[in-house]
């Protein structure tokens, strides 16, 4: 069985390292896989989206509507937009972060209230996760997309637990290590 | 031990194992990090080159000289490097010579959505198309071979989501021949008409050979996988990919891994086997066009579409009839389109040059943004250099409004070919005013050297360009330097030189915020009982800035405390937070 796994945020909030360790893990567990990443203007705060699928033998690197079994959400809004693309009975994580866009910024338009109510009452099977106190009380607010890889982590039966601990110690600079190594445990532990 | 390969990495690693020795490229998303990963290999002569169109003669210069070479470039790079490309193509290599260009369907990152494919055929290249990391690698080896088995360039094109993907790769030792010797040669390298007429002829001959062997299948390069023939597929480079998860054994592939030139025969003998045949390719009808011209019935544009990506989801969708069910949570998604990042230092200008209230010729890199609201201050886009050369037509049309129009220009951009622009301006004197925005890196694609920097792709101490000496040297007496982190001097500077008689170049200097080496002040934070509600502060459209409950609040986790919006608070409301 492939499975597709989509991880959403805003540009700057360290997505694609989550994908990459994602990516690592999974490598290392013996799948198929394909990660696709943004790279360019979108990541100027924008909206961006990183996919990774995983399997016997993958095709096509992007993940359409209607195909994830896990999205990944740093952001409320960025979960709404996505969830089209969770399957039906796929689950979404997401991180109960607001951050406005420009046009809430500036006052054109408000920032949607009720986003998780609303993606509960459209059948998602939703994990909450309040990431940036967690990761300041870690020790850096950065480190945001390190407690959601570690929320994803527990809700991945594909991969041991010590395989995402090697994909992370290899994906990240050593100085950091165990701030980071701290992160996944508490994203892990919620 | 296996390993994810980004596109762009493998098609390195290829050109590693493939022995090249000299690469020289201009970034440009999403091909930048061909040319990074090559840097790493100590065995390649790496360089971020000027332009494309240098990046292309450096690789002609050194595939003549013996060493396989190596250029990539973005689609609209492969604009400024067609030059050298339709000719060199004519002459033809010694030693390997290998181009790579990136088109961006769905312009992800881009001005335009061209197609590439057609630069191939106009300037009878061959070309071969990837369709994941594996034959990134594979081909970029290829490549070396076909150059030099058919005497020509080979360009390799690249999509964003192979470019942009990872996927496994196997990767092999390093074959270097050393240097191939030089022979002195003008029949064949110096186009002039009449060596050139000569080289028409075997040009002509050349795609001739190169059609009979890709109707052979080009080693493997043209694969036919036969399943159920109701459906045939004619495809190429990541719309394989996309075919396959769409239809998997319910479909027979012709996969085209050339797609210049293409075979004939290769078709017409896969298209008898099968009931309805499906042309998939994203952007312009390029394989169906050939299609239609050997007489070959297919089903293409009329069903999909010549703009943006094509997906599994939409064959699906066309060709079986199937959509996926999906939820919808009814929630008003507004947009998020990118912004200047907090504390980038173009938001001084732009805010600057919006007081001032100037017409203003934009160009290309992050500063594009400037005009997205509230800044709204770009007029044109076109293309790199051109916010230049365009305000100097605007100003010979128009020159009693000269004073109120500017063009803007990142350090690099105007490396790479707004200094001709500048060089017209003060040859044909228009009263011009060009801002460089010179922020110490090439920033949009992610920050690479370039020649003002002062470093090489290694990062290495280098020659860095006086943009003020250059400026000066080309007749532009005005220049004016201005930090763009304060707003009065700014606006000053700007005003000085669109007041004074003559052309100018005004310099805003300050350096990317998100480098590296770039010291930040603690976060800035809002005075609840000082804040009076205006907004001033909201009008430089800082991603850090937001209203809540009524006052102004700024996100620590993004300011860099840059101060530019405590210059607009008349109340002294922001304030200096701790470290």
């Amino acid at each position: 069985m492939n499975k597709s796994i989509m991880i959403v945020g805003v540009g700057g909030q360290g997505t694609l390292l989550a994908s990459r360790i994602l990516g690592a893990a999974l490598l290392d567990c013996g799948y198929d896989v394909k990660v696709s990443e943004v790279h360019g203007m979108s990541q100027r705060g924008g909206s961006v989206v990183t996919y990774v699928k995983f399997g016997e033998s993958i095709a096509s690197p992007i993940i359409e509507k209607g195909e994830a079994d896990i999205i990944l959400a740093f952001e409320k809004l960025e979960a709404a937009r996505w969830l089209e693309y969770l399957k039906p009975d796929g689950k979404i994580i997401v991180n109960t972060q607001q951050i406005d866009p420009m046009p809430v910024v500036m006052g054109s338009t408000e920032y949607p209230e009720g986003i998780i109510e609303a993606l509960k009452a459209a059948g998602a099977d939703i994990e909450t996760v309040d990431a940036l106190p967690m990761a300041v009380e870690a020790g850096n607010s950065k480190a945001v997309n390190v407690i959601l890889i570690g929320a994803m982590a527990k809700n991945m039966a594909d991969i041991a637990k010590e395989k995402w601990i090697k994909a992370l110690t290899e994906s990240v600079p050593p100085k950091f290590l165990e701030l980071n190594l701290k992160a996944f445990e508490m994203g892990y532990n919620i | 031990m296996k390993k994810l390969f980004l596109g762009n990495e493998a098609v390195a690693r290829g050109l590693y194992e493939a022995g090249c020795r000299v690469v020289s490229s201009y970034p440009g998303t999403p091909s930048t990090e061909v040319t990074e990963f090559a840097a790493a290999y100590d065995e390649i002569f790496s360089e971020w080159a000027p332009n494309e169109k240098v990046a292309c003669e450096v690789a002609f210069g050194a595939a003549v000289a013996g060493a396989r070479s190596f250029c990539a470039m973005k689609h609209v790079g492969l604009n400024v490097a067609a030059d050298p490309l339709f000719t060199a193509s004519y002459t033809g290599v010694n030693a390997g010579m290998v181009i790579l260009v990136a088109d961006d369907p769905g312009m992800h990152s881009s001005q335009n959505e061209q197609d590439s494919r057609h630069y191939a055929m106009g300037s009878k290249t061959m070309m071969l198309e990837p369709a994941d990391s594996a034959e990134c690698l594979d081909y970029t080896k290829r490549a070396f071979e076909l150059s030099e088995k058919f005497d020509t360039p080979v360009i390799i094109r690249l999509t964003t989501r192979v470019a942009h993907s990872r996927s496994t790769a196997p990767i092999a030792d390093r074959v270097d021949n050393g240097l191939k010797e030089y022979t002195k040669n003008p029949q064949k390298y110096v186009m002039v008409p009449a060596n050139a007429k000569g080289k028409h002829v075997v040009v002509e001959q050349r795609i001739l050979d190169q059609i009979a062997y890709c109707e052979e299948g080009a080693d493997g390069l043209n694969t036919v996988e036969y399943n159920s023939k109701k459906i045939g597929v004619i495809t190429s480079g990541i719309c394989y990919q996309y075919a396959k998860e769409a239809l998997g054994e319910n479909a027979s592939y012709l996969k085209l891994g050339c797609v210049y030139p293409l075979p004939v025969d290769l078709i017409k003998n896969f298209a008898a086997e099968c009931e309805t045949v499906y042309v998939l390719e994203e952007l312009d009808d390029y394989i169906e066009t050939h299609c239609r011209k050997i007489g070959i019935e297919v089903i293409g544009k009329d069903a999909f579409t010549l703009q943006g990506e094509y997906s599994q989801s939409m064959i699906a969708k066309v060709i079986l009839g199937k959509e996926n069910e999906c939820l919808k949570s009814g929630v008003n998604i507004v947009p998020r389109p990118p912004v200047l990042c907090a504390g980038c230092p173009h938001r001084g200008l732009f805010y600057a040059l919006k007081q001032l209230n100037v017409t203003v010729s934009g160009d290309i890199g992050c500063y594009t943004l400037g005009a997205s609201q509230p800044l709204g201050m770009i007029d044109t886009v076109l293309c790199m250099g051109a916010s230049v050369s365009a305000l100097h037509g605007r100003n010979a049309a128009d020159p009693a409004n000269a004073k109120k129009s500017v063009a803007v220009i990142g350090d690099s951009t105007f490396i790479h070919s707004g200094v001709t622009g500048l060089i017209n301006i003060a040859y044909n004197a228009t009263d011009s005013v060009v801002i460089i925005l010179d922020n110490s890196i090439t920033g949009m694609t992610g920050h690479q050297q370039n020649p003002t920097t002062g470093k090489n792709i290694k990062g290495e101490p280098a020659n860095a360009v006086s943009l003020e000496a250059l400026a000066k040297a080309v007749g532009i007496q005005n220049v004016i330097v201005v930090d763009p982190y304060n707003l009065a001097e700014t606006k000053e500077g700007i005003k000085n030189a669109l007041e004074a008689d003559g052309p100018a170049v005004v310099i805003s200097r300050r350096p990317c915020a998100l480098l590296k080496t770039v010291k930040h002040n603690p976060p800035l934070k809002v005075n609840p009982d000082k804040c009076k509600s205006c907004k001033m502060c909201m009008k430089i459209g800082c991603p850090a800035i937001s209203m809540k409950d009524g006052k102004a609040v700024i996100d620590f986790t993004q300011c860099l405390g840059c101060n530019v919006c405590s210059q607009l608070c008349k109340f002294g409301a922001i304030e200096e937070g701790k470290a």
